[in-house]
């Protein structure tokens, strides 16, 4: 039945070059979920703002985050800025579609967790004196970041599924990218990307095990 | 400003695309459901050292890249096993497998979410198994669900702008088409964007209404 015969040494001989793009990958992930909490938390507090320009440009960002195709966001910020005359860099590009991408669905995750949290508590941290915007960051945030902690698991998981898509930019430097690559060189399109396969399972593997354990003891009380 | 190089045969190309996608997500949804509710089920009903096998393959399904997913199988079906199936066939699969680990988790999240009382009131009435599950679990955990399964069928609509890795020409890879060849890409992207943006933007709305009724009784 098999007429096919696994080189699985080819694969394992390049693993050195696949490891580093994970480095690659994970640090995209990285860098884009850090960004993209801080910009979440800015949208967040430009929806709470009452200002209507400011929760409209939230309000818009949200939507077309989480309606259309992370590809799409991704495209945009390469051949779309392209077209402006800004060209970004694959890598730059990538950064930017999964950021923009992050921010709005944990933006949508951090109004769900705002929700959880009493009203009342910000009202008796101004009356002990505090400004708005430290009530928020005192009271709100440290509360919100709690409740919202699995959903940013989750979306740091999908930051790293996403770092795949950095191929149809160009970017050849990440986990897939680098798989591309060696496939044009060696056709063992299936041992290398099974191989890839595995180094992105244990990637989000560790990630989530390691979250149980900070949520774990960070949340001990 | 307003001027491009945009013809009535483009258009027409770009809603075969846009067609191609609305298939393969229906077809995906429609059989990773059913998969879906059968994994869930038998997740829940077997308890979870029993289905750790099925966990861990679904589980497989929801931590690697769908791209990765797409290539792995296609290049298993056409090289090694030496079988020849169109790329859309192998789309279908791969998305419906895929479709049907998230629901699986969604279905068994809501049986879950039915009170163990009253499934066990339902039964001393004398409701059979079968019963029990259609007339007592299934409504209620439909409330549960539907909210997350919406989100689902959406999240597999933009998800499927991957299938083009396995030439399938779906919406967003016509559009990179016509790109390379009218070199407008703002114009373009805008288009298709547009059209994911005006399907998914009211279902998930009526999703998130759905998610809000349902919630407080």
């Amino acid at each position: 039945m098999f007429s096919y015969t696994f080189q699985w040494k080819q694969a394992f001989a390049r693993l050195p070059v696949m490891l580093e793009g994970a480095v690659v990958t994970i640090e995209i992930a990285l860098l884009s979920m850090l960004i993209g909490i801080a910009l979440a938390v800015l949208l967040t507090g430009f929806r709470l703002s009452g200002n209507r320009v400011l929760s409209g440009i939230a309000a818009t960002w949200v939507e077309i985050a989480r309606n259309t195709p992370a590809l799409f966001q991704i495209y945009m910020a390469h051949f779309g800025l392209g077209s402006f005359g800004l060209h970004l860099s694959p890598y730059t590009s990538l950064l930017l579609g999964i950021t923009f991408n992050n921010a709005g669905y944990l933006a949508e995750n951090f109004r769900g967790a705002l929700k959880a949290i009493p009203d009342t508590q910000t009202r008796a941290a101004r009356s002990l004196g505090m400004t708005p915007v430290r009530a928020f960051g005192h009271v709100v945030l440290p509360q919100m970041l709690r409740i919202a902690f699995l959903p940013m698991t989750n979306q740091m998981v999908w930051a790293i599924l996403m770092t795949s898509l950095g191929i149809t930019v160009g970017m050849n430097t990440d986990l897939y990218g680098v798989t591309q690559d060696l496939n044009a060189l060696t056709f063992r399109t299936f041992e290398l990307f099974a191989l890839a396969a595995v180094i992105f399972y244990l990637i989000t593997k560790t990630v989530q095990i390691g979250a149980r354990l900070v949520a774990a003891r960070l949340f001990r009380y | 400003m307003f001027e491009t190089a945009l013809t009535s045969s483009d258009l027409l190309f770009l809603a075969q695309g846009a067609g191609m996608t609305l298939i393969v997500t229906a077809i995906a949804v429609i059989l990773g459901t059913i998969l879906g509710v059968v994994f869930g089920i038998f997740r829940f009903q077997v308890g979870p050292w029993w289905a750790a096998p099925v966990t861990f393959v679904l589980d497989i399904f929801r931590s690697i890249p769908l791209l990765i997913q797409l290539v792995l199988v296609n290049a298993f079906l056409g090289m090694v096993l030496r079988i020849s199936l169109s790329g859309f066939t192998v789309a279908c699969m791969v998305l419906t497998l895929y479709t049907s680990a998230y629901c699986a988790e969604i279905v068994r999240g809501a049986v879950e979410a039915v009170p163990n009382t009253t499934r066990r009131a339902a039964r001393s009435l004398g409701l059979t198994w079968r019963q029990d599950m259609s007339y007592i679990v299934l409504p209620l955990a439909t409330r549960v669900a539907l909210p997350s399964w919406i989100g689902l069928a959406l999240g597999v609509m933009k998800d499927s702008a991957l299938v083009y890795i396995v030439q399938v020409t779906e919406l967003l890879k016509s559009t990179q088409i016509l790109i390379t060849r009218l070199q407008e890409p703002l114009f373009l992207l805008l288009i298709c964007g547009a059209f994911y943006f005006i399907i998914s933007f009211p279902i998930a709305r009526f999703g998130g209404y759905l998610e809000k009724r349902w919630s407080n009784d």
